[in-house]
């Protein structure tokens, strides 16, 4: 009893440590995001061309930069695994739990570095008129956690399917539109003059509820994705 | 047996056409009340329409839990009836919102959740169709019924309510009656309710039906 319950953290970090080892050596998915970022960052200030965008405006342009930047990284996860052929000794080796925790805490690395590199590139190229930082950071954490939740099973199904190509942006968008309207929302509420971090409690609520139920689900269907 | 259901269905119907046209409309006191009588079919097929999803996702649940494939076939063909009650839905609204809104489309927090309702169960049948092997296609696609079903309960009950619209109901709406139904309303209403819950059940019986008769027939074949 006690000695499981002590594996099993150790168990998702080996995981985490062994998808950070084989990000280290490709950097594919590093790669693929920071690409996505850069491109839909300056394709969206090119197009502008120097006009100011209002606020509204700006929350929506950069929820749809990072859901594609995203789409882009966080669904080769386990595809690299079927693909490498390792996701049969990965079976093996660990217990589907800690595989799903492992993917699920590289993709919120991943998702935080995203976060770290899009927010100050877009307030360079765009510009974001913040006005209550508190309610701003805190509506992109909760958003980048519920996106990092819902991701991380829908490529497991992807990986598992015989047609790979454009599959993941087609089945996660249904599923992570309620997380974009109200990050989107959460986004307007703390630009827009005079925000006070209170105004934006209800989408706070709505996407800390959002990103519990889908981490439940997936921890509870993932077994049924991964083995067959 | 059946008989009785499909004479029961029959006379609701009569008396739902009867009562949406003939009786006084469902809200009174609102500009243009004539509009509103499309309510005792608009309503009727949106919340089928949720039933149909519910219903996929238990049928997805029971495969999951004793891997009968007989299960994941009842699960899509509740999709497929509920993605048909859902495109209903979505007309019968778009021709509403034309005449009492002024526009066929207004990106209301109710139309824009059934219109993710619509998504969610095409990127459904996208899964199906990119699936080859039979039972994984089942699994993945009971699990993915399960997401859609959350999402679609965040799209349809949550999300609706934290925002205002034009929607009668919907915070913000000045013209929301729908608590206060008129008691002529409730007695088509109710009938209306009842008929197309009836009439899903029925087709859904019978495509049931049909499907397994396939699938006798193509064993029998091979």
């Amino acid at each position: 009893m006690r000695r499981s319950s002590s594996t099993w953290p150790t168990r998702s970090l080996a995981v985490l440590a062994k998808d950070i080892k084989s990000e280290l050596r490709t950097r594919y998915a590093v790669g693929a995001i920071v690409m996505f970022a850069a491109v839909t960052v300056v394709a969206v200030g090119f197009s502008l061309g120097g006009i100011a965008l209002d606020t509204n405006l700006q929350a929506i342009m950069l929820w749809l930069s990072i859901y594609f930047a995203s789409a882009a990284g966080l669904g080769q996860g386990f595809i690299k695994e079927e693909e490498a052929k390792t996701s049969l000794s990965l079976r093996i080796y660990a217990p589907s739990g800690a595989v799903y925790n492992g993917k699920l805490l590289f993709n919120l690395i991943i998702l935080t570095g995203l976060g770290l590199l899009i927010v100050p590139l877009f307030a360079l190229l765009i510009g974001l008129n913040v006005v209550s930082y508190s309610l701003f950071l805190t509506i992109l954490t909760a958003g980048l956690i519920g996106l990092a939740c819902t991701t991380t099973l829908i490529a497991a199904i992807v990986a598992r399917a015989a047609v790979k190509g454009t599959l993941f942006t087609v089945l996660a968008f249904p599923i992570i539109l309620p997380l974009l309207i109200l990050a989107v929302k959460g986004t307007q509420k703390a630009m827009s003059a005079g925000a006070r971090f209170s105004d934006g409690l209800g989408e706070l609520q709505g996407l800390s509820s959002y990103s519990v139920v889908m981490l439940i689900a997936g921890m509870l269907l993932f077994d049924y994705v991964w083995n067959d | 047996m059946h008989m009785i259901w499909k004479l029961l269905v029959f006379v609701l119907f009569i008396w739902v056409i009867v009562g949406a046209w003939l009786f006084e409309p469902p809200m009174m006191g609102v500009e243009g009340p004539e509009v509103y009588r499309i309510f005792y079919f608009h309503v009727p097929v949106a919340l089928v329409t949720f039933f149909a999803y519910g219903l996929a996702m238990y049928n997805g649940l029971m495969y999951l839990n004793n891997r009968r494939l007989e299960y994941d076939s009842r699960s899509a063909l509740a999709a497929a009836l509920g993605t048909i009650f859902c495109a209903l839905a979505t007309l019968s609204g778009s021709v509403f919102a034309k005449f009492a809104w002024g526009s066929f489309w207004n990106w209301d927090p109710r139309e824009t959740s059934i219109v993710v309702l619509l998504l969610v169960y095409l990127a459904y049948f996208a899964l199906r169709s990119a699936v080859i092997d039979a039972e994984r296609k089942a699994a993945l696609s009971a699990v993915y019924s399960i997401l859609g079903f959350i999402s679609a309960v965040f799209t349809i009950f949550i999300w609706p309510r934290l925002t205002p619209g034009l929607h009668p109901g919907a915070p913000g709406d000045s013209s929301g009656r729908f608590i206060s139904m008129s008691t002529t309303a409730t007695i088509v209403f109710i009938p209306s309710l009842l008929a197309f819950i009836i009439l899903f059940v029925w087709m859904y019986l019978l495509s049931v039906r049909i499907n397994r008769l396939e699938q006798d027939r193509a064993e029998r074949e091979t």
